[in-house]
């Protein structure tokens, strides 16, 4: 009745896709990358792409503005969701409203999301007028520039935080859900404070919760894009963007290929640093 | 209407054995209970009868037809599940209906169906309704009446008692052996409890590590357990076991002496607890605890240092400490090898 | 009501108004035109009649490619919600319903594909495509979505099936039903609302994907990719108020889903 091989029939199909998708472009990334023309007019094996880019003149600085974005925003988004998360649990009335909101972001695209901060922070902008409304500029003024790089730094910042912090939050409150209350009830009979039964009870629960949220948004904000091409134009450089404007502009595969590799060192790295760092004890899950 | 014949049945999970050659055979229109306790393979066997798993090795015949190899839908059975399972998204009616429109069974004889085995469960008023709007026990009456709506062949029962409170789970116990009494359906009930085994079924078989280890009517299972795990597992206190050592087809308890199958050697004396009394002289019994439970007293202490327990009449007037006189009825006392633990006949 | 209490409901108000306000600001600057564009001081409520407001969308729209830009995010996205259900479904009712050898190493795999950036995925399907026919086609892009969604779509689907009591399947074949007229008559039905959850997000993923639809189209652009091929040479306006096409639905989106957004986020996430 129960045929053995009818779990196998059913996963072929999403494996076999899967596959395509992934080990595929895997490979082929890497043939990219690494082949270019030879003496002879065939491809050989060569880091002439590796080199290409390396010598790009703003490699470093695309280099240099993706990790200080991933250092400052991950950890500023992981720290607005746990505090969102922990005061969720705390509003009486309308919970599900605020929720619901504060989880609007999740479905905006960073094109969009990008976009709508630019309405904010351009010259004539909501911010502008509000600043100009108090007295501290005289008039309209312009800050996404390359003249300003802090400034377009932190406004990029600010559009990450406001899209994607969101996504942490639903997968905290999830993992919230899911820890019985009971816990913190029992450490609260043995006369735990509020931290402490944060600190020592609900983190250490939460830990399978953070440690995917992080790996979701730093894969994610390594691979920045659209966000910071609608804020910043060509002003800000960053790994992703350059990877486009290789392969969209100049029309070469192999250098924008070869940043896609980087993007994935650095995403798979970061992945085993939490899984490392963040891994639960074998025998307490 | 059929008998269900269960030929050599074996199971194993992994390394785990589920059943080791199991043969039973349920007559048509017979009540069998698969009693025992929780990883005997009880529920795994009436899984494989409904086609639910797959047996490693053996046969089952259903009203005389190999059906080893069939689906369940092809079994002409029917099945009441632990949890009910039925299904939340059908109204009662529906879910009474459902076996028979599975089966392509006209409009009217659905309806006909429907109402009268909703009036047998008391379900009448109930019948628009949704399985989240019904109480535990109505679910119940649901999934009982769906299953007797098919008029199957065999009806297959896990445990379906066990998740009423116990008042509900009485009164549901009378009325369940009424209506399949009526019903005249050939039945095959999983249960760990043993009240309920022995106050539904025609025959129980016992189950215990995957083995059959006897099948027999309710009173000869209580009388005559066939080995110390059935007679520690049915009654309710279980039968105390006495290791004491023959000698000339005898054996000395304190003052008396009992006639025992067995020349020589040890051997355990089981007995009922309601099997003695207490009288002026007899063997010795230091009374520990004395529990009045209404009815009755419930005694327990210790003969020759071993541990016992006894029935008592309600109004015994004893302390604990107190030593008292067991006189067992001979003709009650079971024998059982000291060391296989198998009954000793006669 | 305490200090301490009102410093906590100030700071909830504060956070609402965080996703909140830019939304509204969006909505101002995309339905004012380009006279709120170049405003300055900038108005904070909007001016004008409710046909002037609607005035610069129906300009968006009427913007050689908007339309067939929007009808290809819509294609693309269909294509990738079709393919992620069909596939992910059979493997998530595998992984819900079987113990197989391999299993874990299945979903050990499915959750793996997050850790790749779509750019590897993309850069080389572009060449792949080309020799398949499939470059600049929704159907190509919508492939490429798929990767992003199909993972999420097997793990949502597991969960939504393992929640499904297995002994209402089996009551359904010991009462007739094949295993196939089972799967439609009872799972599909109480599966279902969960499952139009995770198509609505599989439908998002794809509606707000940029870089793979870029590289992968050059005119049958999705709305995403056209946008970002027009940005550096089209006026303020026309990017705010493409940037408010693009918010709208996602807004309702999310608001469709807001009482599974949970389950699903939470356990696709595991």
């Amino acid at each position: 009745m129960r045929s053995r091989t009818l779990p196998y029939l059913l996963i072929a199909p999403a494996s076999l896709l899967l596959a395509v998708l992934f080990l595929w472009p895997l490979v082929q990334t890497a043939f990219l990358a690494f082949r270019a023309p030879g003496p002879l007019g065939v491809d050989v094996w060569s880091l002439a792409h590796v080199r290409r880019m390396v010598s790009d003149f703003d490699f470093h600085t695309a280099l240099f503005n993706t990790l200080g974005l991933v250092v400052v925003v991950v950890p500023l988004q992981f720290i607005l969701a746990l505090t969102m998360a922990s005061m969720l649990r705390h509003i009486r009335a309308g919970r599900s409203l605020v929720l619901w909101i504060w989880s609007i972001p999740l479905g905006i695209s960073d094109l969009a999301a990008g976009l709508v901060w630019l309405a904010i922070l351009s010259e004539r902008g909501y911010l502008n007028t509000v600043l100009h409304a108090v007295g501290i500029i005289s008039g309209p003024r312009s800050w996404l520039t390359y003249e300003t790089p802090g400034v377009l730094f932190a406004a990029i910042v600010a559009t990450e935080l406001w899209r994607a912090t969101a996504i942490v939050l639903v997968i905290l409150v999830a993992g919230l859900d899911m820890i019985p209350r009971e816990y913190a009830e029992a450490a609260e009979v043995f006369g735990a404070t509020p931290w402490q039964r944060f600190r020592r009870i609900t983190l250490p629960l939460l830990r399978p919760s953070i440690q995917t949220a992080l790996i979701l948004r730093t894969v994610l904000a390594f691979e920045m894009f659209a966000t910071v091409i609608a804020i910043g134009g060509r002003n800000f450089p960053v790994l992703a963007s350059k990877a486009y404007n290789w392969q969209y502009f100049d029309q070469n595969t192999g250098v924008a290929a070869a940043y896609a590799l980087v993007i994935m060192g650095a995403a798979i790295g970061a992945t085993l640093v939490y899984l490392r760092l963040l891994r639960s004890p074998e025998q307490a899950r | 209407m059929a008998e269900i014949v269960i030929d050599r049945v074996q199971k194993s999970f992994g390394a785990t054995l589920a059943l080791a050659s199991v043969s039973l055979a349920v007559a048509d229109g017979e009540f069998v209970a698969l009693l025992g306790p929780s990883g005997c393979g009880k529920t795994t066997l009436l899984r494989i009868v409904a086609g639910l798993e797959t047996q490693d090795g053996g046969r089952v015949l259903i009203g005389g037809k190999d059906v080893s190899a069939l689906p369940p839908r092809a079994r002409g059975i029917a099945m009441v599940f632990q949890n009910y399972a039925v299904f939340p998204h059908m109204n009662v009616r529906a879910n009474i209906g459902f076996g028979l429109r599975m089966a392509g069974a006209e409009r009217a004889r659905i309806a006909r169906q429907v109402e009268r085995t909703a009036a047998l469960l008391h379900l009448e008023p109930l019948l628009e309704r949704y399985p989240a709007q019904l109480s535990g026990g109505q679910r119940q009456r649901v999934a009982v009446a769906r299953a007797l709506a098919v008029e199957p062949q065999v009806l297959l029962m896990d445990e379906p008692l066990s998740n009423l409170d116990a008042l509900l789970r009485l009164e549901m116990r009378a009325e369940l052996k009424a209506i399949l009494h009526e019903a005249g359906t050939t039945t095959l009930y999983v249960t760990h409890d043993q009240t309920e085994a022995m106050g539904l079924a025609d025959r129980i078989a016992i189950l215990q590590g995957g083995h059959i280890v006897q099948t027999d009517r309710p009173a000869i299972l209580y009388r005559r357990p066939a080995t110390r795990f059935v007679g520690g597992f049915i009654g309710s206190p279980p039968m105390n076991f006495l290791a004491t050592e023959a000698s000339g087809g005898h054996v000395g308890l304190g003052a008396l002496r009992f006639a025992c199958p067995r020349a020589n050697g040890p051997v355990l004396l089981g007995l009922r607890p309601e099997d003695a009394t207490i009288s002026e002289s007899g063997m010795g019994f230091e009374l520990a605890v004395i529990e009045p439970m209404g009815s009755h007293a419930l005694l327990t202490g210790r003969v020759d240092g071993q541990m016992m327990r006894v029935v008592a009449p309600p109004d015994l007037a004893a302390r604990p400490g107190d030593l008292l006189h067991l006189r067992p009825d001979p003709a009650r006392v079971v024998w059982m090898d000291a060391t296989t633990g198998e009954a000793i006949n006669a | 009501m305490t200090a301490r209490r009102l410093f906590f409901l100030a700071g909830v108000v504060t956070l609402c108004a965080w996703v909140l306000v830019p939304l509204y600001l969006i909505a101002l600057a995309a339905t004012g035109g380009s006279a709120v564009v170049h405003a300055w001081p900038k108005p904070f409520l909007p001016t004008g009649a409710l046909a002037a407001t609607l005035a610069p969308l129906a300009r968006f729209l009427s913007i050689a490619g908007v339309w067939p830009a929007l009808l290809t995010s819509v294609e693309t996205a269909l294509v990738c919600v079709a393919i992620s259900l069909t596939l992910g479904l059979p493997a998530g009712y595998a992984l819900a319903r079987f113990r197989f050898r391999g299993a874990v190493l299945f979903r050990v795999l499915v959750l793996m594909t997050r850790a790749f950036p779509v750019a590897i995925l993309a850069l080389p399907l572009a060449v792949t495509f080309i020799h398949l026919g499939l470059y600049d086609t929704p159907v190509g892009v919508g492939l490429m979505h798929t990767a992003l969604a199909l993972p999420f779509t097997i793990l949502v689907s597991a969960s939504l099936f393992q929640a499904i009591p297995a002994e209402l399947e089996e009551a359904s074949w010991v009462f007739g039903c094949s295993r196939l007229g089972a799967f439609r008559r009872v799972v599909m039905p109480l599966a279902l609302p969960g499952i139009a959850a995770a198509a609505t997000f599989a439908f998002v993923i794809s509606w707000n994907e940029v870089f793979a639809a870029s590289v992968l189209t050059v005119r049958h652009r999705t709305l995403t990719a056209y946008l970002l091929a027009i940005l550096p040479e089209s006026p303020l306006d026309v990017q705010f108020t493409g940037a408010f096409l693009l918010v709208v639905p996602s807004v309702i989106f999310i608001f469709l889903v807001r009482r599974r957004l949970f389950s699903i986020w939470g356990i696709a996430n595991r």
